[in-house]
């Protein structure tokens, strides 16, 4: 009791709660809420099966399988790559260090029509990358591994930027002990470093993965519209809505709208678990 | 010599290279892997953008910058960005400052929400805006020509052919919704981190709410504030899905930079669609050279603070 009474005699020495939480919640009410509160709305006009029928249509189930395939290989490959380059940027000094830094954040800066048309033209058969790769009998644009392209492309940056911080306030010591012990490098590697980044891998690879699904403006470039073949759930529900279907994309908007939530919930445990890792090894 | 040795004698670089760095070739190996990596996946498609744009030459890359649609999709998105950075501005100031300043239960949840929109797909974000202004929609519902429920209303929005979806307040409203944390998540760490005792300290010296926020609270947030509006500004700028759904790409009317390459590209036209996109290519460069410099300048900042 008598804390709960200081912290609220604290707190009125600074004013303006009241006007920027009722603000905050007024904005966030009338901008986010209300409008996805349609989308279960709408959903409540469909009975069961009508809503069963539309979200295990076989195109959308083809397009579910595409869209987390290639989401999870895009998250997974850049979890690798992401991990070196975060690596290299903490560790090493290089020349253009700073430059390649700044343009890992070039898929966050980049707007997602610009990239989609690039990476077409880029993996096109008479494209810069697409004509060496044509001889060897591999098709990007077009084709799945096209998407699994764009993919990878957009989600470097939260592998990099979510291992970067942890990375920079690892412990020396920590290695030091581990070496002075006789671990060879990669056994400190492995069995000391990699742990620690382990909450923040899976947090990247979370935060990438979920921003994949949901992505559309490079993915439509490259991907095609190949029914069954190539196109992702985002696509689907933009299809159904180019017929004015609106009660089948918002069968598949809400299936897409779980899943979101879902991930959300698992990458705020996930930084919950990094953070808590971090403070103790502070403590 | 044992590594424990080394330490003791060299507390820095020199004799740690062995048990706590990699050899010579495992560094360059890796260096190696990460610029190729980057290379292929980032700084290629920027050279592609350019090098497209200009495939037909400057006199091409001007026409198609000089075209009248293209005109109209750069003053749609100017205006946009305009209304939707600074909302989302004073917002994400209103949400960090409750947040970081003060204690009440819920905090966490009203966090996640701030989150949302980030978790959601652009074409979804789109589409509960036409779920409510819509003909389909609510507002559609209420405002139904034959039974209005709000008759008035309905008049009065139909004499002045007032639209939402597939006209420029979708436009706005979808923009709005994809840079909505933005700002907040810049700013909301960031002051949690800086705490109360400064403002507080305003306080007992005198000052009014006012003035402690524009001359404590506002220097100290300066440059996380101008990072946030800079990142919500490029994603303004360059949204894709979500504007496309509310659009209804009717061109030189509610056509956007990103929707008008789009068009472009549909229409074969590949040069003038990279010449548009040139634009947006390289805007997002000014925003990774603003970063970089924010980051620097909060970098020194820090060291001066720390210094002191």
């Amino acid at each position: 009791m008598a804390s709960q009474l200081f912290r609220s005699k604290k707190n009125s020495v600074l004013p303006g709660f009241r006007l920027t939480l009722g603000f905050t919640l007024f904005y966030l009410g009338l901008i986010v809420l209300i409008p996805l509160a349609a989308v279960f709305w709408k959903t409540s006009t469909l009975t069961w099966s009508e809503f069963w029928h539309t979200v295990t249509m076989p195109t959308a189930m083809a397009s579910y399988r595409l869209t987390f395939g290639a989401s999870f290989c895009a998250a997974l490959v850049n979890a690798v790559f992401g991990l070196i380059v975060a690596w290299v940027l903490v560790r090493y000094e290089f020349f253009g260090k700073k430059i390649v830094d700044s343009l890992v954040d070039l898929p966050f800066a980049l707007p997602t029509a610009v990239a989609g048309i690039t990476l077409a033209a880029l993996y096109s058969d008479h494209g810069w990358i697409g004509q060496l790769l044509t001889p060897l009998g591999i098709k990007v644009a077009n084709t799945q591994i096209g998407i699994f392209i764009a993919l990878t492309f957009i989600g470097l940056p939260f592998i990099v930027r979510t291992v970067q911080p942890i990375l920079e306030d690892l412990d020396p010591e920590l290695e030091e002990a581990a070496a002075s012990l006789g671990a060879n490098r990669w056994q400190v590697f492995w069995r000391v470093i990699l742990p620690m980044l382990t909450p923040a891998l899976l947090t990247g690879f979370a935060l990438a993965f979920a921003r994949a699904l949901g992505e559309y403006g490079s993915v439509i470039f490259i991907a095609g519209n190949k029914p069954m073949l190539t196109q992702i759930t985002p696509l689907i529900i933009m299809q159904e809505l180019d017929m004015f279907d609106y009660p089948k994309a918002t069968a598949i908007a809400v299936v897409m709208l779980v899943v979101s939530f879902v991930l959300l919930l698992t990458i705020n445990v996930l930084q919950w678990w990094t953070n808590r890792y971090n403070t103790t090894n502070l403590a | 010599m044992t590594p424990a040795a080394t330490t003791f004698h060299t507390p820095h670089r020199v004799g740690h290279r062995r048990s706590t760095s990699e050899p010579p070739a495992v560094r360059r190996l890796l260096i190696g892997i990460a610029l190729a990596f980057m290379a292929l996946f980032l700084v290629l498609p920027l050279v592609c953008v350019f090098s497209q744009a200009f495939a037909k030459g400057i006199g091409f890359y001007f026409k198609t910058l000089n075209d009248p649609l293209a005109w109209s999709a750069i003053k749609l998105t100017l205006t946009a960005a305009a209304i939707a950075v600074p909302l989302n501005c004073v917002f994400g100031v209103a949400a960090a400052w409750a947040i970081a300043k003060f204690d009440f239960r819920g905090k966490n949840i009203l966090l996640t929400l701030i989150d949302l929109p980030f978790s959601i797909s652009p074409v979804i974000s789109g589409f509960i805006y036409v779920l409510v202004f819509g003909a389909q929609g609510w507002l559609g519902l209420w405002l139904n020509a034959d039974n209005p429920s709000f008759p008035a209303l309905a008049n009065w929005l139909n004499d002045h052919n007032f639209k939402i979806i597939f006209a420029v307040p979708g436009i706005v409203l979808a923009t709005i919704f994809v840079t909505f944390p933005f700002v907040a998540r810049e700013l909301i760490p960031l002051m949690q981190a800086q705490g109360r005792t400064e403002e507080e300290a305003a306080r007992v010296l005198g000052a009014s709410g006012w003035q402690t926020f524009w001359r404590v609270t506002l220097p100290n947030i300066k440059w996380g504030l101008i990072y946030g509006v800079i990142l919500c500004n490029a994603r303004a700028m360059g949204e894709f899905g979500a504007v496309s759904v509310v659009s209804g790409k009717i061109r030189g009317q509610t056509n956007t930079i990103p929707l008008h390459i789009e068009a472009l590209y549909d229409d074969y036209n590949f040069t003038g669609a990279f010449a548009v996109a040139s634009l947006l290519a390289f805007l997002a460069l000014i925003t990774l050279g603003l970063k970089t410099w924010v980051e620097y300048k909060n970098a020194r900042l820090n060291e001066t603070e720390i210094s002191q």
